[in-house]
């Protein structure tokens, strides 16, 4: 489990990390916690001549909360994500999600751009991202452009941002209603079988008045249910209503057949996930 | 590919070693600088034998270069106690057999030292959850679990009366 050889370096500022992979090419890879890129280079998946390293980069290592954005910066850890009081507040369901991923040691590394740059469909935030309506903010030679999370995903790896490209912030609006985020996993430690973000407010009527789904790992990129969100506006969330929102979910994803299970069951665990959290969410609406 | 001169600061002391990029921190403490306490368990971030603290959190080594942790204060079991004096945490593994091969025993340990560091008063879930991330293919945990409750309790005692 030797990685390949490859030269090592920490710039100490992100306009010196954006020269560096703009000279180095296609060469470099940057690495955050490395919790996703070391395992893909032990297997001899990655091999990069280049590892640019942003751990010296401090100023992306921030969560801001101000003017009704949550706004975190590329480095921030998982577990400061946990431990965080204003973002507590602001989105819980961040949280609620950091918790769910893999285990304490590698969320002390794992950071929230590596987890949603690195494209794998196994990893959480890439889904909550789609779920909460987050714009990542990327810096290239060219300069600095914003993408939507709902539209980064192309497929399995493949990604809106260019590889000269560092993803550099994540901002999203304070989550206003219930939330949750529901995963079925084997074991602590596991990418998920089946996992479901859903945000869900209620109107002075007592109806659904604003609604937002997102499906993990069960396609080759996170799945953004447009159309099961839209059915719960407006509703009680009465039997025939979910039983249609759950259709239109699994509808629109396509798990495949792998250690975790046949399609079936995947199908099968996504509804229970996506029941779990629609639940959980209305009742904290 | 060019070797780096690297200086890791472990259990309080600076050590210099000459390595390629590639190599991972367990085997530069192991192979380099005679720190053995880390284990190699699974080498895939899964089983938790190879847990060091690095400035302040719980590393899996076998999933970090050793030229990312230069300059961070590193901590491994070598660094809370020595067989004259033990660590509270060790002192309590003996006490309920909280190990039986003790091959996870020092990241158990060094997790463990870290867990109640930022939650002194843990309930049996908060441990459980706690050390999540150490793998026992012996114990089958229930004992582990008492040690680092019961060496909370006496940590927590000390200081009350350190206090009184
Ligand atoms: C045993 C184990 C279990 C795990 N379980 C889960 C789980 O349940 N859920 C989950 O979501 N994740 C899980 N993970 C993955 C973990 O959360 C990773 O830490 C995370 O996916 C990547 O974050 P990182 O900071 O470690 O990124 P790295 O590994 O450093 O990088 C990952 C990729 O993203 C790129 N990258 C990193 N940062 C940037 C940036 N700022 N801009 C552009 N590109 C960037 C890198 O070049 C690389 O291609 C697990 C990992 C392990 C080892
Ligand atoms: S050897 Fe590092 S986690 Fe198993
Ligand atoms: S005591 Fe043998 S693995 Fe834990």
């Amino acid at each position: 489990m030797i990685p390949g050889n490859f030269e090592y370096h920490a710039p100490e500022s992100l306009p010196a990390a954006v020269g560096l992979l703009g000279e180095l090419g296609d060469d470099a890879r940057v690495i955050a916690g490395g919790h996703s890129l070391i395992p893909m280079m032990k297997l001899r998946l990655a091999m990069p001549e280049h590892l640019i390293d942003l751990r010296k980069i401090t100023d992306l290592d921030y969560i801001k909360v101000e003017g009704g954005t949550c706004t975190i910066g590329a480095m921030t850890t998982q577990h400061t994500l946990i431990n965080d009081a204003a973002l507590k507040t602001a989105a819980p369901i961040v949280a609620e999600t950091a918790l769910q991923v893999a285990d304490p040691q590698i969320r002390y590394q794992g950071t929230i751009g590596g987890n949603v740059a690195n494209g794998d469909p196994g990893n959480d935030f890439p889904g909550l991202m789609q779920c909460l309506d987050a714009t990542f903010t990327l810096e290239g030679p060219e300069g600095q452009r914003d993408v939507s999370a709902r539209e980064f995903y192309e497929a399995a790896y493949f990604t809106a941002r260019d590889d000269l490209e560092i993803l550099s912030a994540i901002a999203f609006p304070v989550c206003e209603g219930g939330y949750a985020y529901e995963k079925q996993k084997r074991k602590i430690g596991d990418y998920a079988t089946a996992a479901s973000a859903v945000l869900l407010s209620k109107g002075a009527d007592g109806m659904c008045s604003k609604a937002s789904i997102a499906m993990t790992n069960l396609a080759d990129t996170p799945i953004y249910c447009e159309d099961a969100s839209a059915l719960l506006v407006g509703s009680s969330l009465d039997a025939d209503t979910l039983a249609k929102v759950v259709t239109a979910c699994i509808d629109v994803i396509e798990p495949v057949d792998d250690n975790r299970g046949p399609v079936a069951f995947k199908k099968h665990a996504a509804s229970i996930v996506l029941k779990h959290a629609i639940d959980r969410a209305w009742s904290r609406a | 590919m060019k070797k780096t001169n690297i200086t890791l600061n472990v259990n309080g002391q600076a050590h210099e070693a000459n390595v390629e990029p590639r190599e991972l921190l367990i085997h530069v403490l192991r192979d380099h600088m005679d720190i053995t306490g880390p284990h190699v368990g699974c080498e895939t971030s899964h089983c938790g034998a190879c847990t060091v603290e690095v400035d302040g959190r719980s590393v899996k080594s076998c999933t970090m270069f050793a030229v990312q942790a230069e300059g961070s204060e590193i901590t491994t079991v070598e660094g809370l106690g020595n067989p004259d004096k033990l660590h509270v945490l060790q002192e309590q593994f003996k006490e309920h057999h909280g190990l039986q091969c003790g091959f996870c025993t020092p990241g158990m340990i060094t997790r463990a030292h870290r867990l109640l560091l930022e939650n002194p008063t843990p309930t049996e879930d908060d441990v459980r959850f706690g050390i999540s991330g150490n793998l026992c293919r012996c114990t089958g945990y229930q004992n582990i679990v008492k040690a680092v409750l019961s060496a909370a309790d006496i940590i927590n005692n000390e200081t009350e009366e350190s206090l009184a």
